[in-house]
């Protein structure tokens, strides 16, 4: 989040969001606010800064209406009743605007009529006054103008006063002087009944009425002197003249409060009854939707628990509605679900079952005929030639049957998962010495030397003392007889949260994608050259499913002609989770740690790579790679294909791969001083790991070997070189092809059968 | 040294090919194939050793092994084909000294039945104490306050080894070389679960082991006397 927020405005293209950007402080609220600085700066500036601004503002608005839009998405019960509520308000609304509308109708028209009636008589009445009025004055008119006016003024008072006194306060009388004539003093407003004469008359009706003879109408505040509460009226004006003939403005005014109370009362009660309609509506879809949704969300529940293995759980049904029917096929299919499981169960418990009977019977008879033929073994000597021989094979292939035999059984066993970890604390020394002592007597034979590196201190780990010593031993055995006859080191590390034991040979190692594929259950290097040695194919299958018993990991890693290393894995802990391994998958002494091309070259600095009809350096140990094929020097970007410890759950049979750029830019630096510095440090404890593409994508595996195999025969050209040379080509199958080749190239011709 | 060894087995062609490699190496087997009457053919030859197979019928080697186990501390070998920890375990806690996994080599069970019977050859007279018990070697008594304590010769001899060093502390391995003699350590599962029938017989809380000591990581040694 702090990410986003403090992301500069476009415009700073340079800058990257990390903290050097943000300002320092204050702590919390700085990136926020140094962001809208800056997207203000850029206001100014007259970049377009606004949408940084805005994007920022919605995004300040929404933060605290997160959790409730969660809410709101994940619960369908708020949202029906909440949809319901808004609905049913807008409905109340609706019904409400026409009810009030059409009540206020009603009640004002009765009283407009009444009103308009009254006022036509009054006009009429002042108007029939006034004619009156006029014929007297008329004659004398002449005479004395100044009484004329006084008289016409009293007149008017007379007037207001004498058309309201009918009224009964039912109404209110006013004249105003029309703003058309001269306003003298005497044609003052006059009001009956303490009426604000200016205040209670709209300015827009006076215009209407001083524009026209007829009577003009509208609804106004009825204001009074004497600090009474203004009521709301109807007033009625109509231009009318006096009885010198000038013109004035009548008013009626008539209060509507009653009208207003009776129309209050309704509104009132309108809107009591619409709450209470959207309250109950609320409540009754929250209800009904309840209904629905206990169930769902029961379903739900049971879902869960049935996913996490509860298979006995069930819904409860009641009647028959679609509801029930939901419960009903949601049982059914918890019960179905069950019963395969069950079935499933059954099955693998036969299946286990069925081994351990076949396991007893094969082995009573397998005993007699083991013992018969140790007897006839024993006798050998009083047999003639040919007959003494089938009794060595015969004891001999007997060996291998019940060595076959026995893997078969474990591999099962651990197919069916019934293996189980006996893990007590235990010294790995202890099992190391053991494995090794048992492994001289082969060793010997083979002129091979076995060292052991690192048993200074104790290497304790919660481990099951007789796997891991199978695993060990398979290890060294394997490692034994693919070493050329060559040391073999087996090395022990304990750090952090994990114990190692890496047995390390010289022999043919590896090729590319073969790490990942000896485990593989009979599998074999090379198929042709098959069941020279005398291993079942079933030893590192076990050995992994060993490890991974053990929460461990179990990989390889190997060099065409450089010889491999096998690494075990465990945690110190049994239930502790691997985060990596105190010795790395790659030895230092590897080819490309001692600076060493892919076929022992030196890395040539620069660009210049050629086709180089080579020899290896005698003087290099442990053991001179041989190299008996024309090879292109191995490129360093050929060992882009990286493999991440972490990606590595149990196991080097899951090997990913990945482009490490960081590694391959520094490989590429000319010079190999400064490479297998660098790698020392990823060698140190923190899981650096960095496998060649020897250890390489299991799925790039076919493709490799099939290049291997077209490449060996020529030697590598050198565009092939130039072309994985290029930092841009990210292919790595590309990559791998070369290297492939030029691995091929070195390591084919003391290739042996692996079958490991 | 001649010993007579009790086969029970139901499997006729292997009870043969058993006779003849045991005649070949100097005991005297008897046979029995049924697990009802391997209890009187117990009593009848009267064996220095039991060579039992778990799976009989009538009675399975477990029950037969429990009862010969109730009245005799004699060597008891049994002959499975299941290397499964269960079967393993349950065999030896219903008293079995030792087992031998099929298919085995003839020279691998000789050398078993030797090992067991190795022991009966005469002690020296010794006096041990380890903890509140005093053992007497010769007299192949274990006593607490003066009351003896009834032991197989297997715990016995185990209870023995610790003894003699009670300063050091023995690996199981070191212990399967000592007591069951074997050359090569071949299943720890043995050590543990004879340790616990011991313990089970000598100490006063079998929770807290005073006789008896685990060290994590190592193995066992005699507690403090």
């Amino acid at each position: 989040m702090s990410r986003d927020s403090s992301s500069p405005a476009p415009g700073e293209p340079g800058a990257r969001p990390g903290r050097t950007v943000r300002p320092p402080s204050p702590p919390r609220r700085g990136p926020r606010f140094g962001a809208l600085v800056d997207s203000g700066l850029m206001l100014q500036g007259g970049v377009q800064g606004s949408s940084p601004l805005l994007r920022l503002f919605t995004r300040w608005v929404r933060r605290p209406l997160l959790p409730m839009m969660r809410l709101w998405r994940r619960n369908i019960q708020l949202k029906v009743v909440v949809t319901t509520l808004l609905m049913s308000l807008g409905v109340v609304l609706l019904l409400g605007f026409v009810v009030m509308s059409s009540v206020s109708n009603g009640l004002l028209k009765a009283k407009v009529n009444a009103a308009q009636s009254q006022a036509d008589g009054g006009f009429r009445a002042a108007q029939e006054q006034a004619n009156t009025a006029h014929q007297p004055t008329g004659q004398g008119g002449d005479a004395a103008d100044g009484p004329t006016a006084q008289n016409a003024a009293v007149w008017l008072s007379e007037l207001a006063e004498q058309l309201a006194s009918g009224g009964q306060n039912a109404f209110y009388v006013v004249t105003l002087s029309s703003s058309a004539s001269d306003s003298g003093s005497v044609r003052g407003p006059r009001a009956s009944g303490g009426v604000d004469p200016i205040q209670s008359v709209p300015v827009d009706l006076r215009d209407r009425v001083d524009g026209g003879s007829l009577a003009y109408q509208s609804n106004t505040r009825i204001d009074f002197i004497d600090h009474r509460e203004s009521q709301p009226g109807l007033v009625i004006g109509k231009q009318l003249s006096d009885l010198n003939g000038d013109s004035y403005q009548l008013y009626y005014l008539f209060p509507l409060t009653q009208e207003e109370e009776s129309m209050n009362l309704v509104r009132g009660t309108l809107a009591t009854a619409g709450l209470f309609v959207v309250v109950l509506l609320g409540a009754i879809a929250w209800l009904v939707v309840r209904q629905v949704v206990t169930p769902v969300r029961m379903a739900a529940g049971i879902a869960e628990r049935l996913s996490a293995g509860r298979l006995q759980e069930r819904m409860k049904v009641t009647g028959e509605d679609d509801i029930a029917r939901l419960g009903e096929a949601f049982n059914k299919m918890a019960s179905n679900l069950q019963l395969k499981i069950q079935q499933l169960e059954e099955l693998s418990r036969m299946q286990r079952r069925f081994v351990s009977d076949v396991s007893h019977e094969l082995r009573t008879p397998l005993t007699t005929v083991r013992m018969a033929a140790d007897v006839i073994h024993e006798a050998r000597v009083d047999f003639d030639p040919v007959t003494a021989r089938s009794a060595e094979l015969l004891a001999d292939q007997l060996d291998r049957f019940e060595s076959l035999l026995a893997d078969l059984l474990e591999i099962s066993r651990f197919d069916a998962g019934a293996a189980a970890l006996e893990a007590e604390p235990i010294d790995l020394r202890e099992v190391v010495r053991r494995v090794v002592g048992g492994a001289e007597p082969l060793a010997e034979r083979k002129g091979t030397h076995i060292r052991v590196v690192g048993d200074q201190q104790p290497v304790v780990a919660e481990a099951d003392a007789r796997r891991v010593e199978r695993v060990l031993r398979n290890l060294v055995v394997n490692a034994v007889e693919h070493g050329d006859g060559k040391d073999v080191v087996v090395r022990l590390a304990a750090a952090g949260g994990a114990v190692a034991v890496a047995v390390r040979d010289y022999g043919v190692g590896l090729k590319p994608g073969e790490a990942t594929r000896v485990f593989s259950r009979f599998w074999r290097a090379d198929p042709a050259r098959a069941r020279t040695t005398g291993g079942t194919g079933l030893g590192l299958s076990i050995a992994l499913e060993d490890a991974r018993l053990h929460g461990g990991w179990l990989q390889a890693w190997g060099e065409p002609g450089g010889g491999s290393q096998f690494r075990l894995t465990l945690p110190r802990t049994a239930d502790e989770p691997l985060r990596g391994s105190p010795i790395p998958l790659e030895p230092d002494d590897s080819r490309r740690h001692r600076g060493l091309g892919g076929a022992g070259l030196p890395l040539a600095g620069g660009t210049k790579r050629a086709t180089v009809p080579h020899q290896a350096p005698p003087d290099r140990v442990p053991p001179p790679v041989p190299a008996k094929a024309p090879i292109a020097p191995r490129l360093a970007r050929a060992a882009a294909l990286d493999v991440d410890p972490t990606a590595l759950p149990g196991s080097g049979a899951r090997v990913v791969p990945r482009q490490a750029w960081e590694e391959s830019g520094a490989e590429r630096a000319p010079g190999e001083g400064s490479e297998s510095g660098a790698d020392v440090e990823n060698g140190s404890y923190g899981e650096a790991d960095s496998p060649t593409g020897a250890v390489a994508a299991a799925e790039a595996v076919e493709s490799m070997r099939a290049d291997a195999d077209a490449d060996s025969a020529a030697p590598l050209s050198t565009d092939a070189a130039a072309d994985s040379d290029t930092p841009n080509s990210t292919d790595a199958s590309a990559d791998s092809d070369v290297r492939t080749g030029a691995d091929a190239g070195a390591g084919r011709e003391e290739e042996a059968s692996r079958g490991r | 040294m001649k010993g007579r060894v009790l086969v029970v087995d139901d499997d006729t062609a292997l009870a043969e090919m058993l006779g003849i490699v045991l005649r070949g190496e100097g005991f005297e087997p008897s046979f029995v194939a049924d697990g009802d009457k391997a209890l009187a053919a117990f009593r009848e030859a009267k064996p220095d050793l039991v060579l039992l197979d778990l799976m009989l019928p009538g009675r399975d080697g477990i029950e037969v092994c429990r009862l010969i186990r109730a009245e005799s501390g004699v060597p008891i070998v049994m002959l499975t084909a299941k290397s499964d920890t269960v079967d393993v375990v349950v065999g030896l806690e219903s008293g079995a000294d030792d087992y031998i996994v099929k298919p085995f080599k003839p020279k691998e069970l000789v050398a078993r039945i030797r090992a067991r019977l190795r022991r009966s050859e005469e002690p020296a007279p010794e006096q041990l104490a380890i903890g509140d018990l005093v053992i007497d070697v010769a007299g192949h008594s274990v006593k607490r306050d003066g009351q003896s304590i009834a032991l197989t010769p297997l715990e016995f001899d185990l209870l023995v080894a610790l003894a003699r060093k009670p300063w050091q502390v023995f690996t199981r391995e070191v212990l399967l070389e000592q007591v069951w003699g074997y050359r090569h350590a071949a299943d720890t599962r043995l050590v543990n679960v004879h340790v616990q029938r011991l313990r089970s017989k000598v100490e006063r809380d079998p929770e807290r082991p005073e006789i008896v000591v685990t060290v994590r990581g190592v193995g066992y040694k005699a507690g403090p006397s």
